[in-house]
């Protein structure tokens, strides 16, 4: 692992700057309609392809991580906060984790 | 002050979320060969999940500078559409070093709690930015230390948090809004694609991501653009 800090440059640096650059860059607001409409729905769409289909396979159980899934999908819609939703996620998985483990 | 503790309250979950996803990163950098302190300079110095993750992995071979810079690029491309869409909700006061220096958190979890709000300050962005950071770091320490430790069905159930907080995140806002839930549905569809049939699923997951992303977020924003004078807040 001699070449550890050349690794580390590259895989930090180009991190940085891919978000630094834009950010500090661009000042002017965009007026553009369809770059605006772009900009607002990017964010979900990150989002939804980040959670479909990884987050089946996060837990290393299909069956835990479609549960946590479950539990999440309910309590973002009853409109809990972003902790809540989290921590309840987490414990849904467990429980079927603790189950699979029992059974 | 007010906006500065609005955004550390802002960021528990997040730092909650990165706490137990760094924790698996720091168990998995251990197991590729690293030593503990590389694990929390990488995680210090880069705070990305799926970019450190590729990142170690190349790591293990020596040499592969280019193959690292091109992995990093394709899988962190999509920071660049978050930083450009959060330009534009900066407070007047929020520019020049400012963005220099918080740019490093631009994070997709910080992202998407930022670009809720309607107008961010320096100080709201940094206070949202200090727990996940702390809790990236953290994590990556006990992982690499104590990671062993755990029992792994306490392990396992913790990574579903920041899926978890996804979900707190996109659906409120879909409830009001159809054009969401179409870019959301379409752009997990198209995930699924990437994912499952034989010819795409060699795509690395950074690409495939952000191309599902800006296919999704193209079609809708040709089929349902935002009004022009109220941006963001036509839901």
């Amino acid at each position: 692992m001699s070449d550890f800090w050349i690794y580390l440059v590259i895989l930090a640096g180009s991190t940085y700057l891919i978000r630094a650059i834009p950010f500090a860059l661009i000042s002017k607001s965009i007026k553009n309609r369809f770059v605006r409409s772009f900009l607002h729905y990017i964010p979900y769409a990150v989002l939804s392809a980040m959670i479909l289909p990884a987050s089946f396979y996060a837990t290393g159980t299909i069956a835990s991580g479609v549960a946590g899934l479950i539990v999440g999908f309910f309590f973002a819609y009853r409109g809990k906060g972003l902790t809540f939703v989290a921590i309840a996620s987490c414990i849904g998985a467990f429980l079927v984790e603790l189950l699979l483990y029992i059974l | 002050m007010k906006q500065f503790l609005r955004g550390l309250r802002g960021g528990f979950p997040i730092g909650l979320g990165y706490l137990s996803v760094s924790f698996t990163f720091g168990i998995m950098a251990i197991s590729y060969g690293l030593e503990w302190w590389q694990a929390v300079v990488i995680s210090m110095l880069t705070l990305t999940s799926a970019g450190q993750l590729a990142g170690i992995e190349v790591m293990i071979n020596p040499g592969q500078y280019f193959a690292m810079l091109i992995s990093q690029l394709t899988i962190n491309m999509r920071y660049s559409f978050m930083s450009i869409a959060l330009s534009q909700k900066a407070s007047k006061g929020f520019k020049g070093i400012k963005r220099w220096l918080l740019g490093f958190f631009m994070t997709d979890e910080i992202f998407a709690v930022a670009s809720q709000e309607r107008e961010i300050s320096t100080k709201f962005f940094l206070g949202l930015s200090v727990l996940p950071y702390v809790g990236w770091t953290l994590g990556t320490l006990l992982g690499s230390l104590i990671g062993n430790v755990l029992p792994t069905i306490v392990l396992a159930s913790l990574c579903i948090a920041i899926y978890g907080m996804f979900l707190a995140i996109i659906i409120p806002p879909a409830k009001k809004s159809k054009p969401v839930i179409l870019v959301c549905a379409l752009a997990g569809i198209l995930h699924c694609i990437f994912y499952y049939v034989p010819l795409f699923s060699q795509i690395p997951s950074g690409i495939s991501i952000s191309l599902s992303a800006i296919i999704a977020s193209i079609v809708v924003s040709i089929l349902f653009p935002i009004s022009e004078e109220k941006g963001a807040a036509n839901e």
